[in-house]
């Protein structure tokens, strides 16, 4: 690609490989979801009946429904197979492809359409869509198109007036505008600069950024590439989770075909700009998604954090002013520099502008990944896109943010998703995490959970978090073990100031939310634990007890024979007993139980 | 998680120790070349014996006590062999809230070890791992990069199954 002249033939003559006029264009998600559910023979089989018609893409979005097959015939619109099979995509082949007519017991239904409708995609605008290891479908999707503008003669200024203007801010959770971020980087005195982007998604059960780099990786490139025209850098690296092998393989396919075309390195499409980028892998450190402890682990130490400021945008990799931002973030900056910053600041509310990418995980119907405008309220997210929790259990809390954000109760369940409204009900946006638990859930229990995580994932520099986290983890075991008093109520949130105000970085400093929010929210089933040492949602052990109904008891001996422990007696046909001093509690003896005569209290 | 120094023997052979070497060549003198260079290390030995951590040493000028600060400070770097089948158990909140501490103790039960130790004749070892991703899938495990997903405490033994009978 010597001029941006180039790119544009070239996009011309690459749209047709998108809707191709003359043959079928199937679609396979193939992002690790969807290979983790056997999409891998699906697309053999595919491929083997109809060669290149059959396209792999990324993440479509609806986890329940993998592997999920689209099909688009010329000039009709697209169909939608879910639960797909090697035995199913034949039948496909043969009545829809060949036989034209589509095969409805296999299509994606009512739940499906409902789970699009109200989604508007932005980062996620061609995940699902182009064939993520093909730059052509990119540079089809208008790819590389603002950076060619770029190079045309669009100054660095412009770009970064235009990002600021659009209201973009930083998706990985603390929300800081980004253009004012870019400017930063831009004005620090210095000859040489970094572009890094943080693809080091650790928080459990997120996975925006993974679907980003699986389905759209040149979308990232792009931005990156972009971000060092105009804060005036040439290198760049891209620091990602080893756990992601399919994400580093894309991205590694990607730069080279960007390479290639001299959309990357030496002299880009002929200019006298030139950036590079490397990847590197984080090796399972939670504390490496801190922007300076991710620096650190790239210079190749121990990923501790450092205290700011300085700022990277001052100080930062290898002691130079770095520009450091998020996946989803870098996502979003070719589509607002080709849109204009108008496109992204009429969506969203007043100080949240855009969209939000959400992994939907947990007790949800429907498991995925949805991007919607901000404002839009958590009901709408869980109850019409998600579908509600399953099963017909009653929707408790959602938890957004991850081991640094807060459990939201139902009674809020109408909050818009906007930074500051999610902050001030004791949680945060987060990084898009938002796992949702139903009335089975113990909230004392999840905040231990994550009070675990961050005991493990604690980088032990600074004592507050060391010592902090153990002794709050230590506390919440004592009082779901039932020893708990109320005084150890107050020592929590005592605690919990302390790690706040004192903890060396982010990790540190929000460890305590999962704590303060299920306790502002969730007080009762505290008070529960530690006053009446009952667990309300049966899930602590030791507070729960097992007892037989004797009028309900057939006497039919399974549960005697089930139990592990020995702990139930009785003679046939009569009612049974457990004995709770051997009684460990199992609760085999309440799954199997045909007459619903064992209780859990 | 104990990450303690392994008493099994080491057995690199040589063509592992010249791709090694490789690694550490085209690694040096950049900067942060101690991630890549081990990360390539446990791929070339499936864990860091000492043996490759003394040629990282002295290849790349870093003392044996920076290595290993670095090496401990990862949960994926390694000193231990892992068993010949990895089964990796995701506890990511998603998972978690799914049931996957029942999933974890019935894998434990079904191979006689603890999660981060290898099973006593060597075949396999645990890993209760963060978040993988695939939470759509969840409670979810992966063994030796074939994931299971939905699963439930019953599906583990005949899961189990499949790799003790090779």
């Amino acid at each position: 690609m010597k001029t941006p002249a180039e790119l544009a033939a070239r996009r011309e003559a690459a749209k047709a490989k998108l809707s191709p006029p003359d043959r079928p264009r199937v679609l396979v998600g193939m992002a690790t979801c969807g290979l983790a559910a056997g999409a891998g023979p699906v697309y053999d089989t595919l491929k083997e009946e109809l060669g290149d018609a059959v396209i792999l893409t990324g993440c479509v979005g609806v986890c329940r429904f993998e592997p999920l097959v689209e099909v688009i015939m010329p000039g009709k619109p697209k169909v939608t197979y879910v639960s797909m099979t090697p035995e199913k995509a034949k039948r496909v082949v043969a009545e829809h492809i060949k036989g034209g007519a589509p095969v409805a017991e296999y299509e994606i239904g009512e739940d499906g359409e409902a789970f699009f409708a109200g989604q508007f995609r932005v980062a996620l605008r061609n995940c699902g869509v182009i064939n993520p290891e093909d730059i052509d479908e990119y540079i089809a999707a208008d790819g590389y198109e603002a950076l060619a503008g770029a190079l045309s003669g669009r100054s660095p200024a412009d770009i970064i007036s235009t990002v600021l203007n659009s209201g973009l801010r930083g998706r990985g959770g603390a929300g800081f505008p980004t253009g004012r971020k870019w400017q930063f980087a831009k004005d620090a005195p210095g000859d040489e600069k970094y572009i890094v982007c943080n693809a080091d998604e650790g928080d459990p059960g997120a996975f925006m950024d993974r679907s980003v780099l699986e389905g759209d990786p040149h979308s990232v490139l792009e931005a990156m590439a972009l971000a060092g025209y105009a804060v005036g850098s040439s290198q760049g690296y891209i620091y990602v989770r080893a756990e992601y092998p399919t994400a580093v393989a894309r991205l590694n396919t990607a730069i080279a075909q960007a390479k290639e075309l001299r959309l990357l390195g030496q002299s880009i499409m002929g200019s006298s700009f030139s950036f590079d980028l490397e990847i590197r892998l984080g090796a399972g450190a939670f504390v490496c998604g801190e922007e300076t402890a991710l620096l650190t682990s790239i210079e190749g130490n121990r990923g501790e954090p450092r205290p700011r400021p300085p700022f990277p945008a001052v100080k930062g990799l290898f002691g130079k002013p770095t520009l450091l931002n998020n996946v989803e973030t870098y996502a979003n900056i070719p589509w607002l520099l080709t849109k204009g910053a108008d496109a992204l600041n009429s969506v969203g509310t007043a100080t949240s502008k855009g969209t939000k990418v959400f992994a939907l995980g947990g007790k949800i119907t429907g498991t995925g990944l949805v991007e919607v405008p901000m404002g839009t309220t958590l009901r709408e997210v869980i109850e019409v896109i998600g579908g509600g929790c399953p099963g017909g259990k009653r929707f408790k809390a959602a938890q957004t943010g991850g081991p640094s954000g807060g459990c939201i109760p139902a009674s809020h369940i109408d909050t818009p998703i906007d930074y500051e409204s999610l902050s001030a009900i004791g949680s945060m946006m987060g990084s898009g995490g938002l796992i949702v638990m139903d009335e089975d859930n113990c909230m004392v229990d999840i905040a231990k959970y994550f009070l675990d995580f961050t005991v493990d994932e604690s980088c032990g520099k600074c004592s507050p978090c060391r010592i902090g986290t153990k002794r709050l983890y230590q506390l919440l075991e004592k009082i779901t073990h039932g020893r708990g008093t109320e005084r150890d109520l107050e020592l929590l949130e005592e605690l919990c100031g302390h790690l706040q105000q004192n903890s060396l970085c982010a990790l540190g400093q929000t460890a305590p939310n999962p704590v303060l929010s299920t306790l502002r929210h969730f007080r009762d089933e505290y008070v529960a634990h530690v006053r009446d040492k009952k667990c309300p949602a049966h899930v602590c052990k030791s507070l729960v007890s097992y007892s037989i109904i004797p009028s309900a008891c057939k006497g039919c001996t399974l549960c005697a024979r089930v139990c592990p422990a020995g702990a139930i007696t009785g003679a046939p046909k009569e009612p049974h007993v457990i004995n709770s001093q051997e009684c460990i509690k199992c609760g085999a003896c309440f799954d199997k139980c045909k007459f619903s005569a064992i209780v859990k209290e | 998680m104990p990450n303690t120094v392994t008493v099994v023997p080491f057995q690199g052979t040589q063509e592992q120790e010249k791709e090694l070497l490789e690694a550490i060549e085209a690694h040096a003198g950049r900067p942060g070349a101690a991630m890549p260079v081990l990360q390539k290390a446990q791929a070339i030995y499936g864990y860091l014996p000492e043996e490759a951590l003394a040629r990282i040493s002295a290849g790349l000028g870093l003392t044996m006590s920076e290595l290993y600060g670095i090496v401990s400070f990862y949960a994926q770097f390694s000193v231990n062999p892992k068993g010949r089948h990895q089964v990796s158990v995701c506890l990511g909140t998603a998972c978690y809230v799914r049931g996957a501490a029942a999933i974890l103790a019935a894998v434990e039960d079904g191979l006689g070890c603890k999660a981060g130790s290898v099973s006593p004749d060597g075949k396999f070892s645990i890993d209760a791992t963060r978040c993988i991703g695939a939470c759509g899938l969840a409670p979810v495990i992966i063994i030796d990069g074939d994931v299971y997903g939905r699963l439930t405490p019953d599906d583990i033994p005949g899961i189990l199954k499949k790799y003790t009978e090779d």
